[in-house]
């Protein structure tokens, strides 16, 4: 095909129809088949100073891969992608590519810019499915061995970098189940549990790296037990996020008021939606749910699916939702109600405890704040009530202090983060972290690419002893 | 998996489990629990370490079936393996971290109810291997109820009520502390309550009434337990707290147990915990 790239309008992606998907907990979005991915590759321009490149977090060669890709060699594609990245099914499927590699698109100044995302999607599961095709010989073992606390985006992708490059590498993990956030936080319908995640845990798996579960670092070993005890030469700390923020208003204690991370916990690792398991979840008919990021859309979207009506509380403007501009998009598309400029004061119950609705204030953007959004100003006596029975509260998190607490020469913030390099070398040697519990709460590509760059500088540092 | 190495029934609905977990009975201490998950369709079940033996690599646990988790974990018999131990959790007891001669000059009264008589075990047996030896009040609503008597009375002063009056002091746990100190003068400055949230509740109420501080151990509802969620939030002295993480010890006076209380039967409705409606293929029911 030969036809200015420009020209071909972005290929559509097939998604399943709304109505039906907000009653389901299947993928909401189909993906590319091979036809679609190769006409979609056709539009990049190659251009020969890439935007995108510089725009994505881990800085994979975009026009690369997706040259092979327009040319049918998709294999080739695949070992573009994983010389930067680890998990494309993932990231394809959960980055900000809006704001990221598309966002940078020459495409997007006079049409849509190129479908990054969904290639990069069509290319990884490609990789799962061919998995044989992808036999890496065995590295020389070095004798040398490494511990990775946490299998999320950052654990994963460090313990298969260290692998590869030869290491004994055993992931600690405190769950039942390896994944991180990508199985306790994102749901089903973001992100196929058996189809991606569990495929990707177990191509890490194959490399040799061992994953133990419901090993609680802090608690039931510390770092220098595994320093010391278990002989390990260096430790690499990618715990994620921690404990969840609420509001401090009133009625925060009442029944029917849960963190995201718990509803999105019981429903997605413990499957409390699935008749068969044990763990029960708690079902409204009217949910509240409080933020405006992925983790509030994701909340709001599986309230939506349990059968409530539910809406997005949020207290700036539709413009400033952190969120992934898809995920808004599918939450309309699926029936959620958003109440922008909105801001909860409190929390009203019934004589038994329950929930039974959520009293705000409207807001007003006022001048930009230090983050550079335009912070919200309360409108006076503007306070009225919504009835609901569940609220949900989607305002991040705070880090888990468990690690620090019980680790000597572990400098934290004034936030309480891991202090760390541009390396991940925390200030403890031999000590390296990397994801949510350094950064904060941030997004799986950047958490991914921390555990990479930590791989690099744990081999370095164990190379020179 | 984590295989069961015995099960014994304690009393009425009552079971003492020991199962082989190397890595919590290496770093358990006395106060700590474990989450437990008996297969891959189970709950995480948060349940206090009641013992633990570092060399044999076990721990010990006890149980009362109760709802539809409890009963799963009760079903299982020596062989069985539980799919999922992790832990130690939460916070050990305060006392271990107190200086050695503090802890000795230290007046101490445990108050144990039904199942509470296990979790205060080992920090009974604890105190008693460092010298001190501590009073224990085990209440429970009948003598056939009583647990954890015969090895509780190896490491410390035991004093036993009941509510029928069929065995010891005829009251409750209350009126056996108001015994101890008012009829027999003794005096305490230091006590631990562990048992049901409203037994918790009035002894705290009767030991304020005397100045003792007290430390209850309370049995939050939880997912996770690794400070991830936020479903054991308890209100202590007016702040919200987590129980996995910044307990389950919380000073007894400060605790807001109607709304522990509240929130402990959050799911009481819940088609799914609830006997009469659930439906699964789990044995044992």
């Amino acid at each position: 095909m030969a036809t200015k790239g420009n020209k071909i309008p972005r290929t559509p992606v097939r998604e399943q129809d709304p109505l039906k998907r907000a009653a389901n907990f299947e993928e909401v979005c189909l993906g590319y088949n091979q036809e679609e991915a190769m006409l979609e590759a056709t539009r990049c321009l190659r251009c020969p100073k890439p935007r995108c490149v510089q725009a994505c977090p881990v800085g994979i060669d975009i026009p690369g891969f997706v040259g092979r890709l327009a040319e049918g060699d998709i294999k080739g594609a695949a070992e573009v992608i994983a010389l930067d990245s680890s998990l494309p099914s993932v990231c394809g499927r959960v980055c900000p590519q809006e704001t990221q590699c598309e966002g940078s698109c020459v495409l997007g100044i006079k049409s849509e810019p190129l479908a990054i995302g969904k290639l990069e999607r069509f290319t990884g599961d490609w990789r799962i499915g061919h998995a044989d095709e992808f036999e890496a010989a065995p590295a020389q073992p070095l004798g040398k061995k490494v511990a990775v606390v946490g299998s999320g985006p950052s654990g994963l992708a460090c313990a298969s970098d260290l692998a590869r490059l030869g290491y004994d590498v055993t992931i600690f993990e405190a769950l039942h189940k390896a994944g991180g956030v990508l199985v306790y936080g994102i749901p089903e319908f973001r992100l196929p549990k058996e189809g991606v995640v569990a495929r990707e845990v177990a191509s890490v798996e194959k490399l040799g790296v061992k994953i133990e579960t419901d090993v609680v670092v802090g608690r039931t070993l510390t770092i220098d037990a595994l320093m010391d005890e278990e002989g390990f030469d260096a430790v690499f700390i990618g715990s994620g996020a921690g404990l969840p923020r609420f509001m401090n208003i009133p009625g925060e204690n009442l029944n029917g008021v849960f963190s995201a991370n718990e509803m999105l916990t019981r429903a997605n690792l413990m499957h409390a939606w699935e008749e068969e398991y044990d763990t029960p979840i708690y079902q409204g008919e009217k949910v509240v749910v409080v933020g405006g990021g992925n983790v509030a859309m994701d909340a709001v979207r599986t309230a939506r699916r349990l059968g409530a009506e539910a809406t997005i509380v949020y207290r700036r403007s539709e413009a400033e939702l952190p969120a992934r501009v898809e995920e808004v998009h599918h939450a309309k598309e699926e029936g959620i109600e958003f109440k922008m400029l909105t801001n909860p004061v409190a929390i009203t119950g019934d004589e038994s405890g329950k929930v039974t609705g959520i009293e705000c204030v409207r807001m007003e953007l006022g001048e930009p704040d230090a983050s550079g959004r335009r912070s919200p100003v309360e409108v006076p006596d503007s306070k009225f009530r919504m009835d609901c029975d569940v609220v949900i509260m989607a305002l991040g998190t705070s880090p888990n202090p468990l690690i620090k607490d019980t680790t000597d020469g572990l400098e934290v913030n004034r936030r309480g983060c891991l202090v760390a390099d541009d390396n991940g070398a925390t200030t403890r040697e031999g000590v390296f972290a990397g994801g949510d519990a350094v950064t904060g709460a941030a997004t799986v590509i950047l958490a991914m690419g921390a555990g990479r760059k930590a791989a690099a500088a744990i081999h370095e540092y164990l190379s020179g002893k | 998996m984590y295989p069961i190495l015995s099960k014994t029934l304690l009393a009425p609905h009552i079971y003492e489990i020991v199962v082989d977990a190397p890595r919590v009975a290496r770093s358990g201490q006395p106060g700590q629990f474990v989450i437990v998950r008996t297969d891959a369709k189970g709950e995480r079940i948060p349940l206090t370490i009641c013992d633990y033996d570092r060399e044999k690599g076990s721990v010990t646990l006890v149980i009362q079936e109760i709802g539809i988790s409890s009963r799963k974990i009760c079903a299982m018999e020596a062989g069985d393996a539980f799919a999922d131990v992790a832990g130690p959790l939460g916070r050990p007891s305060d006392l271990l971290d107190l200086p050695a001669e503090e802890l000795k000059k230290k007046r101490i009264l445990f108050v144990a109810g039904g199942l509470g008589t296990a979790p205060v075990y080992p920090q009974v047996k604890w105190l008693h291997e460092q010298g001190v030896e501590a009073d224990v009040i085990i209440g429970a609503k009948n003598k056939d109820m009583f647990t954890y008597v015969e090895p509780m009375r190896k490491v410390g002063r035991v004093h036993l009520c009941t509510d029928d009056g069929s065995e010891g002091f005829h009251g409750m746990v209350t009126g056996l502390i108001e015994q101890l100190v008012e009829k027999e003068g003794r005096e305490f400055d230091h006590c631990v309550i562990i048992g049901p949230m409203i037994m918790m509740k009035f002894g705290a109420m009767t030991t304020k009434k005397y100045g003792i501080p007290t430390i209850v151990s309370l049995n939050a509802l939880m997912v996770d337990g690794t400070g991830m969620c936020g479903a054991c939030r308890v209100t202590v002295d007016g702040k919200t707290r987590f129980t996995c993480v910044e307990g389950p010890e919380f000073d007894g006076h400060l605790v807001d147990y109607d709304e522990a209380m509240r929130r402990q039967a959050m799911y009481k409705e819940n088609p799914k915990t609830n006997p009469e409606t659930h439906k699964c293929s789990c044995h044992g029911n």
